[in-house]
């Protein structure tokens, strides 16, 4: 995200007449890095001082060695493809469901009264709410970890798909009312091309939903993933490795989220203004 | 659309309640005549019967109270850490430029994966749930605030260029009465997020009572209509917060002549 700084842009700009000499800009590219810099440094200093207990907080060379082990003895790959796998059948069957839904209800006003109210009241309650149902009935096997994916992609998807069907402009239906649309021409020509932004931001936000509740799901019931990894790291109180799972999770979630976002600001820029979409933690 | 049928002969107002009340029928049938053998399958009087009881014994309002101080206390002390760190972030350049990317990257990662790390810190006790509920509400108070202070209206720092106001002024009389429909939007959003972050706290550092233990309680014991109740207990209270926040924030914004 690009730092706008509005009060400095509207109310100083008149005392940097010039632009800033080099090594000023060198400086401002670097800020970002000062602080992840200046804790890293307190971590390693106060672990090679003996200030923090490595029971408490490993050293971040011990950290970043047991990554490397993992990376190198295969662990990571197996435990991250395990995660993938999940989110991946998980976001995939609740997105479709959700997109069919959305559509079924943002297409017919009807279907709407009837389903939306219902669908309103289950998402009231969260992901982690659902487990423990969803484990009394289908036990603590994949199925669990699919359907719960599933549940947290499946809402954002619905909402963004019912919203994005609602969108069309009116002028535009007019257009073609005028010229004697049917009601499938009407959907494929105009509807469903001015509702694609908003469906792709609805996908996106599922995605990270999904993400989040792999994460939640793993920590609660697995035997691999990296959630898995993550608890099982706490139990033999192996801090290095929880921290190590920790990063992974957090770098693989991030880079996920900059290439949707990137996809999406594409889809953007052909299609004029990015939607707003309402989103939620779980 | 307009063509009559079946579908819209139900009246309007009506038609959200078809599809619970035939569930509820279908479920109460299939209960009732023993459609699925299974310990699992308790009819909808069973969860009622559970329900009143929980609530005449005070258990249901011990767990909820555990839950919803809990849930406050995190909410206040990481919304009011999410206003100032959101405000220095937001009318502090260099703090911005300093601390902003960080945040950006650390908000990126799943709170959910931090409580293994808070519990060996704190425990598991209620300081490490106050914790990860502090964390889970100050995240959305800070990118709502940080939001609204960054979209004022350049027409309107024009504005108070032209008249000479001084920094504070601007920030006080200009940024912050813009600002303000976002930052109520991060505060509420923290009432909700915080309120999901209670149950989680309560599933992954289990210790103590709350209504995600009566949850836990019920899928240990394989008691279906224990864990049916505290659902619909779960989705109601958060539905409650929901309602409450959105007219405060309505009632807010109309104070402010919005």
């Amino acid at each position: 995200m690009p730092m706008a700084d509005i009060l400095i842009d509207a109310t100083a700009t008149r005392q940097r007449p010039a632009g800033p000499p080099f090594w000023q800009n060198l400086l401002r590219s670097a800020e970002p890095f000062f602080l992840p810099l200046a804790l890293l440094l307190l971590w390693a200093l106060g672990a090679a001082r003996g200030w923090i207990s490595p029971q408490v907080l490993p050293s971040p060379q011990f950290v970043w060695e047991t990554l490397a082990e993992l990376a190198t003895n295969g662990e990571l790959w197996t435990h991250t493809a395990a995660s993938l796998q999940r989110v991946l059948v998980g976001f995939v069957a609740g997105s479709l469901l959700g997109l069919l839904l959305g559509a079924l209800m943002g297409l017919s006003r009807s279907v709407e009264a009837y389903l939306l109210p219902s669908f309103n009241a289950l998402v009231q309650i969260p992901v982690l709410g659902w487990m423990p149902f969803v484990l009394l009935l289908v036990g603590i096997g994949e199925p669990l970890k699919y359907i719960l994916i599933a549940k947290a992609a499946l809402v954002p998807v619905t909402l963004a798909t019912l919203q994005g069907f609602r969108q069309a402009p009116q002028n535009l239906l007019e257009v073609g009312s005028v010229y004697g649309y049917t009601r499938r021409q009407q959907v494929l020509e105009i509807v469903l091309p001015t509702a694609l932004p908003t469906l792709f931001t609805g996908l996106r936000l599922g995605f990270t939903k999904a993400w989040l509740s792999l994460v939640v799901v793993e920590l609660v019931a697995s035997s691999e993933g990296l959630g898995y990894l993550i608890v099982y790291g706490r139990q033999l109180f192996q801090l290095d490795l929880v921290m190590a799972a920790v990063i992974i999770v957090g770098a693989l979630g991030y880079l996920i989220d900059r290439l949707l976002d990137a996809a999406e600001a594409r889809l953007a820029a052909r299609n004029g203004v990015r939607p707003v979409v309402e989103g939620g933690l779980l | 659309m307009s063509t009559p049928n079946t579908l819209s002969s139900v009246p309007a107002r009506w038609r959200g309640l078809v599809l619970p009340v035939a569930a509820v029928l279908l479920w109460a049938l299939a209960s009732h005549l023993r459609l699925v053998n299974s310990a699992l399958l308790v009819s909808p009087l069973q969860v009622l019967g559970t329900g009143l009881d929980l609530v005449t014994s005070g258990q249901l309002w011990l767990n909820l109270r555990a839950s919803l101080l809990r849930e406050l206390t995190g909410f206040v002390i990481g919304s009011t850490g999410g206003l100032v760190l959101g405000g220095l972030l937001g009318l502090w350049p260099r703090f911005g430029r300093l601390v902003g990317p960080s945040f950006n990257t650390f908000k990126q990662i799943s709170l959910f994966a931090w409580i293994p790390l808070i519990s060996v810190w704190f425990g598991l006790g209620d300081v490490a749930k106050v914790v990860f509920l502090s964390l889970a509400a100050l995240v959305p108070v800070v990118v709502n605030t940080v939001d609204g202070i960054r979209s004022t209206p350049a027409s309107l720092l024009e504005v108070a260029r032209v008249y000479g106001y001084t920094r504070w002024q601007t920030t006080w009389h200009v940024v912050l009465p813009s600002a303000a429909p976002s930052i109520f939007t991060g505060i509420y959003l923290a009432l909700v997020y915080s309120w999901l972050a209670t149950i989680g706290a309560e599933y992954l550092l289990v210790a103590g009572r709350g209504v995600g233990n009566l949850l836990i309680e019920g899928s240990e014991h394989f008691r279906m209509d224990l864990v049916l109740f505290g659902m619909v207990t779960i989705g109601f209270v958060g539905w409650l917060m929901n309602a409450g926040a959105r007219a405060l924030e309505r009632a807010l914004g109309r104070r402010l002549g919005r």
